[in-house]
């Protein structure tokens, strides 16, 4: 009879841990699922074919859109990617595979300092870096304030994703008599080649919805502007604007942005995904 | 066809430690050689000398002289990259690359060292898994299934294609059976033996029995020495070292 109970108290306990679990499993994604919800709640209604293809209207007037601020985040986000991207992964390549001694030591200690640098000071440096020289606002300057943010946490994740390709792939491959440049780039970098693709499309995800930055480089715009060396618009900054303005119609404009810039970053992350995803192989197939 | 391996006064270190001290070997075109010692005697550095995998490693260090055929390995004016490409290497565990497929798996020493021409390619492919005795069980899902979905066995005989593919003069084997079933490792074991028609294969191995099987050729290692290096018969016969003798009396190791 001991023996039984014992072994009811064992399944009890491990009912009770497992419901725990799951319920804080349930906890963690509830914050998500509340936002995105709200935001469907608050913002779809204001969403039709003049939020996605109009420029803002003056206050008072009805309908306009967002369609500069779409596109301006897509400018601003191209350039940051554009650079930020190669460099931060050229330089997680660096750390993994040839960074030894003290110089890597110092890369690495940079970028996790710059990756705890608040993004407003990142702002307010290029500001007075860029802005302040060239005297006037630009797309220009937000990439490269979103660039910045995007370097650290780039390298650093093709660095982990890099280094936990098992050494005997690396040897294997240098057994062949393949060159080390060639044995990275289409080895290691390969093998690591999804995981590196999260961390890039974490840091994408994060910096596509900054704002302090922007609000020191590419200002925002009511109009349409094409030129990337003028002031541009772009969904956070408009956001930002609309919600601390005292209309109700901004106000619901900048619930239907919010959404749009959650879903945009979704289908960003989410074409990547697909687009790398084709040719490789995974482990199992 | 298979070349020669000479070797004179090798020496290996890691770091301070001197892992071998003045090997002197002649290794025959076309035969296999084992070699065989306990764990840690450098049998192991003693290969990846050979190919100048030894100095991939941060601070190993090599003196001596290897020539294999008439490419002198460690000369001033050759190529880490070109010795490699002529000794062919197998390792202890199977090691495909995982995000490939079969068919990329076995073209890779090619491909990615320029080769480009894609009938070329698949006919190389084919010979390779067939010398490797793959082929029959690959032949359908060349380009559909991943190195690292094969079984064990299948992923080392991978391994062997791979390494034939470069077409290398010489074998270089690292305990290829050593994490594998006994019928795995009868079918490497008889790859062995069709492969030495072909190349001079060296093979590690701590299993005196399979020495025994698949060698021409032995030589016994021990604590960074060549103790005895004679035929096969001879060493597991009438070995003349008493050192030799205890071991594959197996009184230690």
């Amino acid at each position: 009879m001991a023996k039984q109970n014992v072994g009811l108290r064992r399944r009890l306990v491990n009912w009770f841990m497992t419901g725990m679990a799951a319920v804080f499993s349930l906890i963690v994604l509830m914050p998500l699922f509340a936002i995105f919800i709200y935001l469907i709640y608050k913002g779809i209604g204001s969403i039709d074919l003049n939020f996605l293809t109009k420029l803002p209207q003056p206050v008072g007037e009805k309908g306009g859109g967002m369609a500069n601020a779409i596109v301006g985040s897509g400018v601003i986000l191209g350039i940051a990617s554009a650079w930020g991207i190669p460099l931060g992964i050229g330089a997680g390549i660096y750390l993994a595979e040839f960074g030894t001694g003290k110089y890597a030591q110092l890369v690495r200690f940079t970028a996790d300092v710059l990756n705890g640098v608040p993004s407003i000071v990142i702002g307010i440096a290029v500001y007075s870096l860029i802005v302040l020289r060239q005297g006037h606002f630009s797309a220009l300057s937000g990439g490269v304030a979103l660039g910045i943010m995007m370097v650290p946490t780039v390298a650093r994740t093709t660095e982990e994703m890099l280094l936990m390709v098992p050494s005997n792939v690396r040897e294997a491959a240098l057994g062949l008599g393949i060159p080390q440049w060639r044995s990275t780039l289409s080895i290691s970098v390969r093998t690591a080649a999804s995981g590196i693709i999260t961390g890039v499309m974490l840091a994408f995800a994060r910096v596509a919805g900054e704002t302090a930055p922007l609000m020191f480089t590419a200002l925002g715009n009511d109009y349409w502007n094409s030129d990337p060396r003028q002031p541009t618009a772009a969904l956070p900054l408009q956001i930002f604007n609309y919600a601390k303005s005292p209309y109700d119609e901004w106000h619901r404009q900048a619930w239907a942005a919010a959404l749009v810039l959650i879903v945009l970053i979704f289908m960003a992350v989410t074409a990547v995904r697909i687009v790398a995803g084709r040719g490789q192989m995974r482990h199992s197939a | 066809m298979g070349v020669g391996i000479e070797v004179k006064e090798l020496n290996a270190w890691f770091g301070k430690a001197q892992v071998l001290q003045d090997i002197e070997m002649t290794v025959e075109p076309n035969k296999v050689t084992a070699v065989i010692g306990p764990s840690g005697c450098g049998k192991s550095t003693f290969v990846r000398c050979l190919n100048r995998m030894h100095e991939v490693v941060a601070d190993a260090r090599v003196t001596g002289k290897v020539k294999i055929g008439d490419v002198d390995v460690y000369g001033p004016s050759t190529a880490a990259v070109d010795v490699r490409r002529r000794i062919g290497m197998v390792f202890q565990k199977a090691n495909p690359f995982p995000t490939m497929s079969i068919y990329d798996n076995v073209a890779a020493g090619l491909k990615l060292n320029g080769f480009r021409n894609r009938r070329q390619l698949d006919e190389i492919v084919e010979r390779s898994l067939n010398m490797a005795a793959l082929w029959h069980e690959v032949k359908d899902v060349l380009k559909k299934k991943s190195g690292a979905s094969l079984s064990g066995g299948q992923q080392q005989r991978l391994c062997i294609a791979r390494a034939l593919a470069v077409e290398p003069d010489v074998l270089v084997m690292d305990e290829p059976a050593s994490a594998l079933d006994p019928i795995s490792t009868g079918k490497i074991e008889e790859l062995v033996n069709e492969l030495k028609e072909q190349y001079t294969v060296v093979i590690v191995t701590h299993n005196m029995q399979q020495a025994a099987r698949v060698a021409d050729f032995t030589g016994f290692f021990l604590m960074g020495r060549l103790i005895e290096f004679d035929r096969t018969e001879k060493i597991f016969t009438t070995p003349s070292d008493k050192r030799t003798e205890d071991y594959i009396t197996g009184r230690f190791g």
